[in-house]
């Protein structure tokens, strides 16, 4: 039982924030749970009409109240509200009104392809903004500068969906090519997964480069204007360690910020890539969901989604400490 | 002839059926790629109401009888059933089985397993969904006196139960599998249809392969074939980057013409009718829908025929029809549908009239909330279509379009004054058609909330009249009211545009995209 002794100090105390962090996912997920279940019982609508009638079936009321009491909607609020608690607190997501199989399986069919869409955009990203970010602010107002920031501003104001668009198009035009619909694993066939969704990656990579090199430019223009800076020059250090080693690395606590952001509002948010791509993941999911009146799945994927946005907050905070001593000894 | 057979590339543009195509000897081997734009919400044939099964899973499944032929030489032949026949009082149906006949594990298939999957289609066990339940309510027992015979008796005479056999959705299940587990059918796929299940991934594909023991010894065709689950707007990049050779719901004017560019000479195209209109249902529980002349006025504002041309080269509407599809034996056509309010050909005539008769209810300035899908092929077109016809009558209109949960639910709440919808079936029917035009006591589809008894009684008067010419002219009758009262007014019929390779052969294009599904007689010229 020495052990605790033989960890440093800082260890130790890193370990306690990451689990009162962890800690405070609990409370967090459960508000959304409560009041996402109550939120989507308010809008109207029927989600078994949608389901035995849209196509114009002739379907008599009894069987749709049938199916509504097999579904269990036809309980009273208060009691579907205390299955679903009792399930949440077991682990267990319900299953979907639509297809009748588990919650969980549903997302776990999907999130494999959006997560990799996210780090295929989030790498693109990163290895598009910080070079040229950095480049940019080194060369302020050159023609390089102006170069890199007009693309900036381009990336920002094409919308994502449409450079998808463009892509497919110019695909189609240029070689008569299209990738291969349809999710392969990236363990099964490496060369069909990354030929099928690098072009998705690129379409909304491009719009997220042009955030963070932006980001990236202003804060490390701010940066070089700090009096260590200055002191580091003054000492005689050359320009481009006291840019690598004092100015980038100061700037990219706001970069990290940005790019943390950015990659969980991808899990679900490429709902149009994920159309114009015909992608099969969380955000096709979530239209589906939403226009099918699929309670159970909705409140599955914005607590996944919330679950994602608060582990990759949580992962910032601890990048924030890597990067930045005076942070991790506060 | 309705029915025209591009061939693209060479821009020419043929008046042909697909007979020609059928004329060359059929060759084995291949696997058909199509796309599907939607996803079933349950693999249970019984529960099911949407093409998003009937493409991928009904080649899985035999039924007692089929439909066979394109639209406009459709007939009723045997599937399952090698005979049957109807007793002069139209109460009892015999059906004789094939005897070779096999489920997909090997197992026989026998008369047992036709009883045991219409009762479950009629009185399904606890959490079993029948979504066509009342339409067999007629059927009050069912004998197997041998194997592979198997007798229906009705309750009282039903006109439309032949049509009813030959559903696409009544899959025959295996007896036994359905006494271990009723919901089976939910979880697993096992028929006695051409083609064995592979595999279901959820949003990307399913798969299938030929079944060898299929009774039909020289069907099928194809070794299988793969459906792709796509959103509508892949399927033209899609198709022209070679990655499925069709789509078999339809395609708008303007994707035809971009894959006849696109593909070239390997583009197919053929074009007909579709048993789905548009129509315009008025709340007669809100004043002043509740007036006669306010309807009628409002569908004699409609110019049907100048819309059927301009809406054909833009959207899925193309046809001037009643209540039934334009070109069934029932339906009213010609001078006799001319006479009828919104079927004039002489538009300022009727609009005239339709402005005196909002003048005569006291609503000159009449304005109207339009509540539509928002769902834009074909009904957003169809919207707007009205919207301006209203409007050179001095109608104003607000346009509401709603997602499809939100609509229904204003549907039944009554949250309208006009309501577009549409009448969708696998078969020309005026019991399946007519429902929505009943009295809310008689249909829980109906939307207009009217009491008119006299449709209800004519209703079922032609629904149990087995005499094909008695029963037409109750139809027509019933048509006429309808269409005079005006509680729902059809706008136009729908044309289905099928666009696939050219090296597909077989495919039957009937008036509907829920038929003609079981991919037997489809092959691969390649």
């Amino acid at each position: 039982m020495a052990l605790p002794f033989l960890v440093p100090e800082s260890a130790r105390l890193m370990l306690g924030y990451i689990i009162k962090r962890l800690l405070m996912v609990i409370p967090t997920l459960l508000g959304v749970a409560v009041a996402v279940f109550f939120l989507i019982r308010v809008m109207p609508g029927d989600p078994v009409v949608v389901k035995l009638r849209a196509d114009g079936a002739n379907v008599t009321e009894e069987t749709i109240q049938a199916e509504r009491k097999r579904l269990g909607l036809d309980q009273p609020l208060i009691v579907q509200f205390k299955d679903y608690m009792v399930g949440l607190v077991q682990l267990d997501l319900g299953k979907s009104l639509w297809t009748g199989q588990s919650v969980a399986g549903e997302i776990a069919l999907r999130f494999p392809v959006s997560f990799q869409v996210a780090v295929m955009a989030t790498l693109i990203a990163i290895f598009i903004a910080v070079p040229l970010g950095t480049l940019s602010a080194v060369y302020r107002d050159s023609w390089l500068d102006n170069i890199i920031r007009v693309l900036a501003v381009s990336g920002l104001a094409i919308p994502g969906f449409w450079l998808g668009m463009l892509i497919i198009l110019g695909l189609l035009y240029f070689f008569n090519w299209l990738p291969k619909i349809g999710y392969v694993s990236i363990f099964e066939d490496p060369v069909t997964n990354l030929t099928a969704l690098f072009w998705p990656a690129l379409s909304v990579g491009y719009r997220y480069a042009a955030v963070v090199t932006r980001m990236m430019r202003s804060a490390l223009l701010e940066v070089m204007r700090e009096d260590y800076i200055r002191t580091a020059r003054a000492k005689g250090v050359y320009q481009y360690l006291v840019t690598r080693r004092h100015g980038l690395r100061n700037a990219l606590l706001p970069v990290v910020t940005v790019v943390g952001l950015e990659f969980a509002f991808l899990i679900g948010g490429l709902v149009v890539t994920e159309q114009v791509f015909n992608l099969n993941g969380i955000g096709k999911l979530f239209v589906d969901a939403t226009a099918r009146g699929d309670f159970t799945l909705i409140q599955g994927l914005v607590l996944l989604i919330a679950t994602v946005f608060v582990i990759v907050n949580l992962l910032v905070d601890l990048l924030y400490a890597a990067l930045d001593p005076r942070i991790r000894l506060a | 002839m309705l029915r025209k057979i591009f061939v693209a590339g060479a821009g020419a543009l043929l008046a042909a059926g697909s007979g020609a195509a059928e004329a060359q000897t059929p060759k084995k081997g291949g696997t058909l790629n199509f796309a599907v734009v939607a996803e079933p919400p349950t693999i249970d044939c019984h529960a099911v109401t949407t093409f998003a099964f009937a493409h991928p899973g009904l080649p899985h499944y035999s039924k007692l009888l089929k439909w066979k032929g394109n639209y406009d030489n459709l007939k009723i032949v045997g599937d399952l059933a090698e005979s049957w026949e109807m007793s002069p009082d139209g109460l009892t149906f015999t059906f004789k089985l094939h005897k070779d006949v096999k489920f997909h594990d090997g197992a026989p298939m026998t008369s047992e397993d036709v009883k045991a999957s219409y009762e479950r289609i009629i009185n399904p066990p606890q959490g079993v969904v029948s979504a066509r339940r009342a339409l067999h309510s007629d059927i009050g027992s069912i004998e197997t006196p041998d194997a592979h015979t198997v007798v229906f008796k009705l309750k009282q005479p039903n006109a439309s139960m032949l049509i009813h056999f030959a559903s696409p959705w009544n899959c025959i299940y295996r007896a036994a599998k359905l006494k271990e587990d009723p919901q089976f059918p939910a979880k697993t796929v096992l028929g006695t249809g051409a083609y064995q299940f592979v595999e279901y991934v959820k949003g990307s594909h399913w798969s299938a392969k030929r079944f060898d023991g299929y009774f039909q010894k020289d069907r099928p065709y194809l070794d299988g074939y793969k459906a792709y689950f796509v959103k509508s707007n892949a399927v033209v990049p899609g198709m022209l980057g070679g990655q499925f050779d069709g789509e078999f719901r339809g395609r708008t004017p303007k994707e035809r013409d971009q894959l006849v560019a696109g593909m070239k000479d390997n583009a197919t195209v053929i074009e007909g009718p579709w048993v789905t209109n548009l129509m315009f249902t008025f709340n007669t529980k809100k004043k002043p829908f509740d007036d006669v002349r306010v309807r009628q006025a409002l569908t004699m504002a409609v110019d049907r025929y100048a819309g059927a041309d301009a809406l054909s080269k833009i959207s899925m509407l193309k046809y001037v029809s009643g209540l039934l599809r334009p070109g069934y034996e029932y339906a009213l056509a010609g001078a006799e549908l001319e006479k009828l309010p919104g079927f004039s050909k002489d538009i300022e005539k009727s609009r005239a009239e339709a402005k005196k008769l909002l003048a005569d209810a006291g609503v000159p300035n009449l304005k109207v909330k339009l509540v539509n899908r928002n769902v834009a092929e074909p009904y957003t077109p169809g919207g707007i279509y009205l919207i301006d016809q209203w409007r050179r009558i001095g109608v104003d209109v607000e346009h509401s379009q709603l997602e499809t949960k939100l609509f229904f639910d204003a549907m039944k709440q009554g949250n309208f004054d006009v309501l577009i919808e549409f009448i969708s079936d696998f078969a020309d029917d005026p019991s399946a058609q007519f429902d929505k035009l009943l009295t809310t006591k008689k249909s829980s589809q109906a939307a207009s909330f009217h009491e008119d008894g006299k449709l209800d009684e004519l209703f079922d008067k032609q629904a149990m009249e087995v005499d094909p010419a008695k029963r037409k002219a109750l139809v027509n009758e019933f048509e006429r009211h309808a269409l005079t009262q005006a509680y729902s007014a059809p706008l136009l019929w729908w044309q289905r545009i099928i666009v696939h390779h050219k090296k597909i052969k077989g495919w039957e294009h009937q008036a509907n995209h829920f038929t003609a599904t079981d991919l037997v007689d489809v092959w691969l010229d390649q």
